[in-house]
């Protein structure tokens, strides 16, 4: 069983410090949401977990299974059993979808899938969070709406079947229909009970299809308080103007 | 032959048959300041006289296609095209047999025609004419490979309604200089389709031009080109629109990788006043795969009519998109096979344009190898 442990992070982007200390453990078989208001460097915590080279790490440790992720390439993480979907997936021009997924399933697997069962897989995924078919043969991302590249990285969550996913604003545009095919998809990958979720958002709404077990409260580049799933209530009804004040 | 000026563009001023019209360039005149002239041989001053082994031209016709090779007086040489500067004028003053190819009217080939040029060392000059009559259908392939300094022209004559579809590929040597001149004359509703490659060669300039002689005219003009360490690789195209509702698009990609490795793209498109609803886009894009690589890319565009349909042109050279590579990466895929996808992408969409299928595959492979390379 697999362990998400984030231990007194730091991280500057430009020399300017964004996240000032985060201390999280995300077990296999809990889906924590962290929640906050714009700005307060949630998606900063998600970046900086996956590696992107923006985000500089001052200080602090992730460990996956005991596995330093900080020490890792972006890729290297990645195969270790990190996921991170992201909230503005880039368009890569001339790198089909079926082509992507194919690399990127080979790389994690370590192996190339079968190309009949990645076919039969790959369908089956598509069906599921209802993503036209034809979409296989698109450009990665390439005039997707929203939630279609949303769905897509629903998509690549449950083929790559990470150990640890975090879902960065994953709700963000997306209607209500989008809404609950995307948290069906996020509750099928965790319905084994063997993977972790680590849900950054910024409203409530997704909590009503996808039920976390633990909420944390993000505010100034830390949390700020935690709870089960009532804190979500309470966010829902007062707002974060009680923390944003707090940390200015 | 006398010099005639064309009266309206800045650029492109003179044409003639005759070396002498031209002065010797210097390297400070615009259509010269981007190439290396110590690398051109003497193809430029008139030092490079014909010697060694020459360019040898062979041939694989469609059965609906003749081919013949004529001498300098033949009657079909020169009527689409007058040399545009120094060194096509040397080509055109020089070379002693031209390769003719015509399509007859309304004839269909039925497989390409490929006209293979293989330099065995020392200096040539070339000139080739490519004329489909009036609703015949082609397509040629250029395959220039071998080592030379090699300059030529090629005329490709479109008649009206008719097909020609060309692929050119610079596939030289490493110590290989070309340098060329390809100029396509559209009849009235005559499709063209070009597609240049170039990979080889010490230094490659090659300007494709297009002209129309009656409205309805299309052009598509795609280039790739992948620039190594110390190569360079220049390309400098020029549409003129001077009749109405004839149509343009250029696309030109490259990529450089290497010291040294320096690439230029020229893009003119003139519209002039009588050529109303005249519909044109260029575009340039280069990618930058190391330090030390260096792209020129200058398009120009002038209209001198207020009616177009459309007229555009884009250029950008970059680097990978750190972005790109993230994302990839971030699926486990690691550092080189993102950067090969990327790539790939990059010039994917381009190769799929090439009409004759191994020729995409032997591109594509080539392209492969650079980036393996």
């Amino acid at each position: 069983m697999s362990t998400l442990e984030i231990r007194d992070l730091q991280v500057a982007v430009e020399d300017k410090e964004i996240l000032r200390g985060v201390n999280l453990t995300v077990r296999a078989g809990e889906t924590h949401a962290i929640m906050g208001p714009n700005g307060s460097g949630k998606s900063t915590l998600a970046y900086a977990i996956a590696g992107h080279p923006k985000y500089t790490i001052t200080g602090g440790q992730v460990l996956l299974d005991g596995v330093d992720l900080l020490e890792l390439g972006v890729d290297e993480r990645a195969r270790a059993g990190l996921f991170l979907a992201m909230q503005y997936p880039v368009e890569v021009p001339g790198v089909s979808v079926s082509n992507f997924l194919r690399s990127a399933v080979t790389a994690v697997r370590g192996e190339a899938p079968k190309l009949r069962e990645f076919a039969k897989d790959l369908k089956a995924g598509m069906d599921a969070l209802s993503i036209d078919p034809a979409f296989a043969q698109r450009n990665l991302n390439e005039g997707f709406s929203g939630g279609e590249k949303k769905r897509h990285e629903i998509l690549q969550l449950e083929l790559l079947k990470p150990k640890i996913a975090v879902l960065d604003e994953t709700d963000s545009g997306l209607d209500v229909d989008a809404l609950r095919v995307v948290s069906e998809g996020i509750n099928r990958f965790r319905a084994t009970g063997e993977t972790g979720v680590l849900l950054i958002t910024h409203y409530t709404r997704i909590l009503r299809y996808v039920k976390p077990d633990f909420v944390h409260v993000f505010a100034g580049g830390r949390i700020v308080e935690e709870g089960g799933p009532e804190l979500a209530d309470k966010l829902e009804a007062e707002g974060y103007e009680a923390y944003t004040k707090a940390s200015a | 032959m006398g010099l005639e000026t064309k009266p309206l563009s800045t650029l492109h001023e003179k044409a003639s048959y005759d070396p002498a019209d031209f002065d010797v360039p210097n390297g400070r005149e615009e259509e010269w300041r981007f190439t290396p002239l110590s690398r051109l041989k003497g193809l430029h001053d008139g030092a490079a006289v014909v010697s060694g082994g020459g360019v040898a031209v062979s041939v694989e016709a469609a059965p609906e296609v003749t081919v013949e090779t004529v001498g300098r007086d033949d009657q079909r040489i020169g009527k689409a095209y007058v040399p545009a500067d120094r060194i096509s004028a040397q080509a055109y003053a020089a070379f002693e047999k031209a390769t003719v190819v015509t399509v007859p009217r309304e004839a269909v080939a039925s497989a390409p025609t490929v006209l293979t040029f293989a330099g065995g060392g020392g200096v040539a000059y070339g000139h080739t004419v490519v004329k489909l009559e009036a609703m015949a259908e082609a397509v040629v392939v250029l395959d220039h490979r071998g080592s030379a300094v090699y300059a030529d022209n090629v005329e490709f004559v479109v008649g009206d309604g008719a097909t020609l579809k060309v692929v050119s590929l610079q596939d030289w040597a490493d110590d290989a200089v070309h340098v060329s001149h390809h100029h396509a004359q559209l009849g009235k509703d005559a499709t063209f389709r070009s597609f240049v490659v170039t990979l080889g060669g010490d230094l490659v300039r090659l300007s494709p031009s297009v002209s129309y002689t009656a409205p309805g005219g299309d052009a598509d003009l795609t280039g790739l080109y992948f620039v190594d360490a110390g190569q360079h690789l220049e390309h400098r195209l020029l549409v003129d629109h001077s009749q109405p509702n004839c149509r343009s698009n250029v696309v030109y990609k490259g990529a450089l990788q290497g010291e040294g490795a320096h690439a230029v793209w020229i893009g003119d498109v003139i519209i002039r006043v009588e050529a109303e609803g005249t519909d044109t886009y260029e575009l340039n894009r280069n990618l930058l795969l190391t330090d030390g690589a260096r792209a020129d890319s200058v398009p120009n565009l002038e209209i001198l009519t207020g009616e177009v349909a459309g007229a555009g042109h884009a250029s950008a050279s970059g680097r990978l998109d750190d972005e790109h590579i993230f994302y990839l990466q971030a699926r486990g895929i690691p550092f080189e096979e993102a950067r090969r996808l990327v790539i790939r992408g990059f010039f994917g969409q381009l190769i799929e344009k090439i009409e004759v299928e191994e020729l995409r595959e032997r591109v594509m492979a080539k392209v492969e190898a650079e980036l393996a390379g």
